[in-house]
C-alpha cells in the first residue's frame, strides 16, 4: 500500500481504470444531476443580459433579412465577378462551426473517448443551430427565396427536375441529410434527460412539456438495449455524413474549373478547417460556460486540454493544407494558379491572407505547451483567434479567387455593403437566441451519459464509505458468463488493491478524495 | 370492494452492482415478465437479465439500403429517362455523378430507420406507465435502479416473489397497482 502522489491540481483517480476521473470529486449519481438541472430550476438572472442582446441581434438579422429580400440581393456586395460573396462565406463558415458536434457525439464514441460525455450535449446543440444559421445563407442568397423547393426532386407544373450533376445540388442533400440526422441524435440522446426533468418538475406547464417530449421514458433495461443499439448505429452513420457533407460543401469550390478553387486537396482540407473551427466555438462556449453553470468538476482541465489537442492537430493539417496548395500552385506550373496563390499573398486581400494565416497557422501552435492547453483563459483567447481565423479563411478561399477573373478588364474589387455585415451579425444573434434557449430550458450535460462513465456505474464499484455497512450479498454467477465477476468475491473485494494507483482506506470521513479500486482486473465490460 | 388489480413488485436498489447482481438471482429464479429500470445503461446488465440482441442493426441495415437504391434510381430516372438533357457532355446516366446524394439518401433512410425502430420495438412514445404509479419509482430517472416482475408472469406469487426480490438486498420492495 503506497500513497500516490498527483502529478497534476486533479486529484481524483477512476479506482477502476487508474487514470485521471472524468468527473471530479466522485460524486454520487444524485449529485451530478443536481449540479446539471440547478441553473434550470433556479435560473440565474444574468441569463437575461445575454438572452436580451441576443434577441436584439436576431431582430437585427430579420430587419437585413427583410431587406435583401425586399430589396434583392443587390443590397448585398455581391457583384460580378464576386458572385458570391459574404453569404456564401458565411455559409461556410457556420456549416464548419457544425462539425465539432458530430464529431464529439459520433467518432469520438465510436474510438470510446470518454470524455466525450462531458461536451457532446452542448456541442451537438452547437451543431444544430450552426447548421440553421447556415442553412439561411444559400436560401436567401437564390434571391427568390420563395421557389427554394426547386432544388428538390418535386413533380411540378413546370416538367423541370434539377440536376443531379451539380455539386451545389448535392449540397442541398448533405446539408440537409446532415441537419436531419444531428437533430435526430441529439433528441436521442436527450430522451433519458428528458425524463428526468418530467420527473422533477415541479408546475404543471413543465411536467407535461418535458413528459409530452421525453415519450414516456422510464429507463427500462429491454429499452436501454434498442436505445444503445440504434445510438450506436446512428454514430456508425453519422461519421461517414460528417466527412461527407464538408467534402460536398468544398465540392461546390473544386468541382468548378477556377483556379484557386479546382484542387483535388479541398474535401480533406475543408473537413480538418471544419473540425478546426468547430472546436474552436465549442472552447468559445464551454469555458464562460463551464464556470457560468459551476460545472468544473464535470468539464474538467482535463476535457479542455483533450479539445485543445484536437485543435492542434487539425490546426496544423490546415497549415500543411495552405502549405501544400502554395507548393502546388509553384510545382504544376500553371501560370494562373500561380498567379491566383501569387495575387492571394500579395495582391488586393493580402491583408486577408495574412489575418487567416497567423489565426490559423501560428494560434494552434501554443497548445504545444502544457501550461497553456491546461489554462482555461489562454484557451478562450485562442479559440476566438480561431474564430476569427476560419471565418477569414472561407472569405480568402471565395472572394480571392473571384476578384481576378480570367481577363483583366473583368477584375474588381468586393466591398461588403452595410447589410452584408448586419446579416452576418444578426446570424449570430439567431445562433446566440436559440443557443441560450438551450441552456435555460435543456440540461447542458448529457446526464444519461456522464452518469454511464463515472467509476460508480460500474457494477464492480464498490463504495469505500458504504462498505463498512451491510455486506453485499453473494455474487451469483452462471457458469461461463462475465468470467470477471468470478474474481469480485466480497473477499477479494475487501482486499486493498495494491497497483500504485489505490489510495489508502479514509482516515477522514471525507468522500471522493479517497477512493480504492475494487477490483484488480481490469474491467473487461467496460 | 374489488381488490385493485397489480401490476407486480418493485424493488428498489442503491447501486449498478445491486442490481446486477439481484438481476442474475431473477433471471435463474425463471421469470419472463420482468425488468429492470436504471437511470443509465448499466454495462452487461442485458447479460445479467439474458436479453437478446437488439434487431435494431438489421432494420437499418436493410431500409439504409433502400434509401440508397432510392436514392440512386430517382436520379436515373430524372437524369435519364423522364428529363435528359446534356450538361458538361456527360451521359445522360452519369452515374459517379450520382454518388453524393446515393449516399446522403441512403444515410438518411438508415438513421430514420435506427431511431423509429428503436421507438417502435420500445413502444414509445408510452405517456401512462403503471410503474409511474410509484412515487420512488420517480428516481429511477435520477440516481435508483429498480427491478419490477409483473403480476401476469405465470411463476408469479405475491409473497414467493417478495420473498425473492428481498432476499437480493433490495432496499424496499413495493406492491404497485395496475
Amino acid at each position: 500500500m503506497s500513497h500516490y502522489i498527483p502529478p497534476t491540481h486533479e486529484h481524483d483517480l477512476d479506482p477502476l481504470e487508474g487514470r485521471t476521473a472524468l468527473i471530479q470529486g466522485n460524486p454520487t449519481f444524485g449529485e451530478v444531476t443536481e449540479a446539471v438541472v440547478r441553473p434550470i430550476e433556479q435560473p440565474h438572472i444574468a441569463w437575461w443580459l445575454f438572452f436580451l442582446p441576443a434577441l436584439g441581434l436576431l431582430s437585427l438579422f430579420g430587419l437585413s433579412v427583410g431587406w435583401v429580400v425586399w430589396e434583392g440581393i443587390g443590397a448585398w456586395g455581391n457583384n460580378v465577378p464576386v458572385g458570391w460573396g459574404w453569404p456564401i462565406v458565411n455559409f461556410v463558415f457556420w456549416v464548419g462551426i457544425g462539425h465539432a458536434g458530430t464529431l464529439i457525439s459520433a467518432v469520438l464514441f465510436l474510438f470510446r473517448q470518454k470524455w466525450r460525455t462531458s461536451i457532446n450535449r452542448a456541442s451537438e446543440a452547437m451543431t444544430i443551430f450552426a447548421v440553421i444559421c447556415a442553412l439561411q445563407f444559400p436560401v436567401i442568397h437564390v434571391g427568390r427565396l420563395w421557389v427554394i423547393y426547386w432544388a428538390l426532386p418535386i413533380p411540378n407544373q413546370m416538367a423541370a427536375w434539377p440536376n443531379f450533376r451539380s455539386p451545389l445540388l448535392w449540397d442541398v442533400f448533405a446539408v440537409a441529410t446532415y441537419f436531419t440526422v444531428s437533430l435526430m441524435f441529439w433528441y436521442v440522446g436527450l430522451i433519458p434527460d428528458l425524463a428526468t426533468m418530467r420527473d422533477r418538475a415541479k408546475s404543471k406547464i413543465g411536467q407535461i412539456a418535458y413528459g409530452l417530449f421525453a415519450l414516456g421514458w422510464r429507463g427500462s433495461a429491454r429499452h436501454w438495449v434498442n436505445y444503445e443499439s440504434a445510438y450506436l448505429l446512428l454514430a456508425a452513420m453519422a461519421t461517414p455524413l460528417v466527412l461527407s457533407v464538408h467534402s460536398i460543401v468544398s465540392f461546390d469550390f473544386a468541382v468548378s474549373q477556377l483556379p484557386g478553387w479546382h484542387t483535388t486537396i479541398f474535401p480533406p482540407y475543408f473537413v480538418a478547417g471544419a473540425i478546426f473551427s468547430g472546436f474552436g466555438m465549442v472552447l468559445t462556449l464551454m469555458i464562460p460556460l463551464r464556470v457560468w453553470f459551476r460545472l468544473e468538476h464535470i468539464i474538467t482541465i482535463k476535457h479542455l486540454e483533450s479539445m485543445a489537442k484536437v485543435i492542434l492537430l487539425t490546426g496544423t493539417l490546415v497549415g500543411y493544407a495552405y502549405g501544400m496548395e502554395l507548393f502546388i500552385s509553384w510545382y504544376s506550373g500553371n501560370p494562373y494558379e500561380s498567379f491566383v496563390f501569387a495575387n492571394r499573398l500579395f495582391g488586393d486581400y493580402w491583408w486577408a491572407y495574412w489575418i487567416m494565416t497567423s489565426c490559423n497557422v501560428i494560434t494552434p501552435q501554443f497548445i504545444w505547451f502544457k501550461k497553456i492547453r491546461r489554462s482555461p483563459i489562454a484557451l478562450f483567447i485562442l479559440s476566438i483567434f480561431v474564430n476569427i481565423g476560419m471565418w477569414f479563411e472561407r472569405f480568402v478561399i471565395v472572394v480571392s479567387s473571384l476578384h481576378h477573373d480570367f481577363l483583366p478588364s473583368s477584375w474588381g474589387y468586393f466591398t461588403p455593403t452595410i447589410w452584408d455585415v448586419a446579416t452576418l451579425l444578426g446570424s449570430f444573434g439567431l445562433f446566440f437566441t436559440f443557443f441560450l434557449l438551450f441552456l435555460r430550458f435543456v440540461p447542458v450535460i448529457a446526464l444519461a451519459e456522464v452518469k454511464s462513465v463515472m467509476p460508480r456505474a460500474n457494477p464492480h464499484y464498490v463504495d469505500p464509505n458504504r462498505r463498512a455497512k451491510a455486506p453485499r450479498p453473494e455474487p451469483r454467477v452462471a457458469a461461463g458468463e462475465m468470467v470477471t465477476h468470478e474474481e469480485s468475491t466480497p473477499e477479494a473485494a475487501h482486499e486493498p488493491a495494491d497497483d500504485g494507483l489505490s489510495f489508502p482506506p479514509p482516515p477522514s470521513p471525507e468522500p471522493g478524495t479517497t477512493l480504492r479500486a475494487d477490483d484488480e482486473t481490469e474491467d473487461k465490460n467496460g | 370492494m374489488a381488490k385493485p388489480r397489480v401490476y407486480g413488485l418493485l424493488a428498489e436498489y442503491e447501486t449498478p452492482g445491486e442490481l446486477y447482481h439481484a438481476c442474475e438471482k431473477v433471471r435463474d429464479a425463471g421469470y419472463g415478465a420482468w425488468d429492470a429500470y436504471s437511470p443509465f445503461p448499466v454495462h452487461g446488465l442485458e447479460k445479467a437479465m439474458g436479453l437478446r440482441a437488439s434487431i435494431v442493426p438489421y432494420i437499418t441495415c436493410v431500409l439504409g439500403l433502400t434509401g440508397a437504391v432510392f436514392g440512386f434510381c430517382i436520379q436515373y430516372w430524372v437524369a435519364a429517362i423522364e428529363y435528359p438533357l446534356i450538361i458538361s457532355a456527360k451521359p445522360f446516366n452519369s452515374y459517379p455523378a450520382f454518388v453524393p446524394v446515393t449516399f446522403e439518401c441512403g444515410i438518411l433512410l438508415g438513421s430514420f430507420a435506427a431511431v423509429m425502430s428503436m421507438f417502435g420495438l420500445n413502444r414509445l412514445p408510452q405517456l401512462y406507465h403503471s410503474l409511474f404509479r410509484a412515487k420512488r419509482f420517480a428516481r429511477v430517472t435520477d440516481d435508483r435502479f429498480f427491478i419490477a416482475i409483473e403480476a401476469r408472469d405465470p411463476r408469479y406469487d405475491a409473497a414467493q416473489t417478495r420473498a425473492l426480490l428481498q432476499s437480493t438486498g433490495a432496499l424496499e420492495v413495493e406492491e404497485v397497482e395496475a
